[in-house]
């Protein structure tokens, strides 16, 4: 069925959709043209540069542990994650299947721990990492990045949990199967596209994260990959390596922006669970 | 209520009522983990860092300290005396409601857009996934270097669109780099917003529409008095954990214009206070402070969301 004549919204939606596309794309396009530009290259107006050079990419990785840096990271955002998720998960199925006392209070507590700023215990995690001996070391970063990643894995697997029928659980149960039995071994594989998707926002949030990472290491083999970026220094600070930052920065956003599109479907969902139903 | 919870299948009785007392134990038992963690991790931290507050204490070191009671807050040298800080509370509430407001309309935008039918839909989808899924310290690194004052292309365009006529100081000029920061962190966080109103529009049950379009409702009519009604509570939800986002930003000012006292905002501050200045102290104290003001506006907040949503 056609519609009679173009709509006015039809028209307004050609209209900025080559807006919305530009502005959304034209930043990273412009950082992946300048990190191939080599020399005076990277001041020329040109879009695309006119020779592609590789060898910005060969610098960061030469003028810095970069690639420790990359292998810092992964194992931190690898690490907050499994933790998280072992830990949201027995609490989730708590929360979402048990009728207690408490319960309620529970989750706003958790909620509220979300909410807080992370600088406002900035101090007196600085003393915890201090005491425990963690300073300088990504075990730091793994229990500080526990703070916002917890909370959002619990409310998030929360809403998934109750989604899910009672009879398996009961069947399970009367087979004498344990509560860790129904959780990991039951629930989990059900559960498998939300604990996915949980799982790259928990990722995504301590791959990206940047104060603790920033207040908690010292030493450039100890840094996560935004604190070595923020970090890239060059003979001065008027003449940054530009080539360098840019060739970095699409390293660590390029496998970032395929994962986020693979899994576009289920972030949306994850996302929309953990902020609007919540 | 409606979820499904095995206590509330069993029949009362004294055998199942052991067993459900059972079941409330190991709900607790199963929460532990977490609790224990945000305990350690969260609560024992925070608390603490009260108490620092309450101490002259120097980060190089802790256990040398002396009670100085209120003199961090309201004593001559105090936060609360000191300009800066001011300065700090104001940039950061102008920076959330600034960029929450205009977060909110082109989120609104987006999302109207993500929800039309077109062939082009996917496309548009995975484009605005795009800012969102970069890390805000390589989206201020790009857009410092987009904006560079000698070298920076928007320069570049604007001189030869004719809008300028020298190259602006995006960053260092103090009069432009508050309003670089807001474009930026917009930039950033549009498709945030726009997701979560779309997953609100599509909730809108299709024969709102259908019978709006057979009546011959025109479009416009139709958004302020369906459409917007309706999703108003989910963006008022995603509006509240944006400022909640927006009153701590740190990274982004950190990276673009950490030196500038015209973008500084509170977790600057406080960072700088105790990590820069080594006052563990005083930075403490004006780390309660942000986070009684953040308390206090996510509590103020709620209940005007909370009044909106029952007036409808």
């Amino acid at each position: 069925m056609l519609p009679k004549r173009l709509q006015a919204t039809d028209l307004a939606y050609y209209l900025l959709l080559p807006l919305v596309l530009a502005f959304s794309l034209y930043p990273f396009a412009y950082a992946i043209a300048s990190s191939f530009k080599q020399g005076s290259a990277l001041f020329s107006s040109d879009f695309w540069p006119k020779s592609w050079s590789a060898a910005n990419y060969v610098a960061v990785f030469a003028e810095q542990p970069f690639g420790q840096n990359l292998l810092n990271s992964v194992l931190v955002a690898g690490g907050v994650v499994l933790l998280s998720l072992t830990v949201s998960l027995l609490a989730a199925y708590a929360l979402g299947r048990v009728q207690f006392r408490g319960r309620g209070v529970l989750m706003m507590t958790i909620l509220g721990v979300s909410m807080f700023p992370q600088v406002a215990i900035l101090s007196g995690l600085f003393e915890l990492i201090s005491w425990l001996g963690l300073y300088d070391s990504l075990w730091a970063l793994v229990l500080s990045d526990l703070i916002f990643t917890l909370p959002f894995t619990v409310w998030v697997l929360v809403t998934f949990m109750r989604e899910l029928p009672r009879e398996l659980e009961e069947a399970a149960l009367m087979d004498g199967a344990g509560v860790l039995t129904v959780i990991f071994r039951i629930f989990l594989p059900l559960l498998w596209p939300a604990v996915a998707a949980t799982s790259l926002l928990a990722f995504i949030a301590a791959w990206n994260e940047f104060l603790f990472a920033l207040t908690f290491t010292l030493s450039g083999e100890q840094r996560t990959v935004p604190v070595a970026i923020a970090l890239i220094s060059g003979a001065s600070s008027y003449e940054l390596p530009w080539g360098n930052i840019m060739a970095a920065s699409v390293i660590v956003t390029v496998p970032l922006i395929v994962l986020v599109l693979i899994f576009q479907r289920q972030i949306v969902s994850g996302l929309t669970a953990g902020a609007v139903k919540g | 209520m409606s979820s499904p919870t095995l206590t509330a299948s069993l029949p009362a009785g004294g055998a199942l009522s052991s067993l459900q007392r059972s079941r409330q134990r190991m709900a607790w038992l199963l929460v532990l983990p977490s609790l224990l963690v945000l305990l350690a991790i969260a609560g024992l931290p925070l608390a603490r860092t009260f108490f620092m507050s309450l101490t002259d204490a120097q980060l190089s070191d802790l256990s040398a300290r002396q009670f100085v009671g209120l003199a961090n807050y309201i004593g001559d040298a105090g936060v609360l005396a000191d300009p800066q800080w001011w300065e700090a509370v104001r940039n950061t509430l102008w920076f959330a409601l600034l960029s929450v407001s205009l977060e909110t309309v082109f989120g609104l935008g987006v999302a109207l857009m993500l929800n039309h039918p077109s062939p082009l839909k996917a496309l548009l989808r995975a484009a605005v996934l795009v800012p969102w899924a970069i890390p805000t310290v390589v989206s201020a690194k790009m857009w410092t270097w987009m904006l560079h004052d000698q070298f920076g292309v928007i320069n570049a365009m604007l001189l030869s669109a004719g809008l300028i006529d020298a190259p602006l100081a995006w960053t260092a000029d103090p009069d432009l780099a508050f309003a670089t920061i807001v474009l930026v962190d917009v930039w950033k966080t549009t498709p945030f917003m726009a997701l979560l109103i779309l997953a609100a529009l599509q909730m809108v049950p299709g024969d709102c529409y259908e019978a709006a379009r057979v009546d011959g409702v025109p479009t416009w009519s139709v958004f302020v008095n369906i459409t917007l009604p309706l999703i108003t509570p989910a963006v008022l939800v995603a509006m509240i954990f944006r400022t909640l986002d927006a009153l701590r930003v740190f990274d982004l000012i950190y990276v673009m214009t950490s030196n500038s006292r015209s973008t500084k905002s509170m977790s600057v501050y406080v960072r700088e206070q105790l990590i820069d200045f080594q006052l563990a102290g005083y930075g403490s104290a004006a780390a309660t402070l942000l986070f009684l003001l953040i308390a206090l506006i996510t509590l103020c907040y709620m209940a005007l969301a909370r009044r909106r949503m029952e007036g409808h």
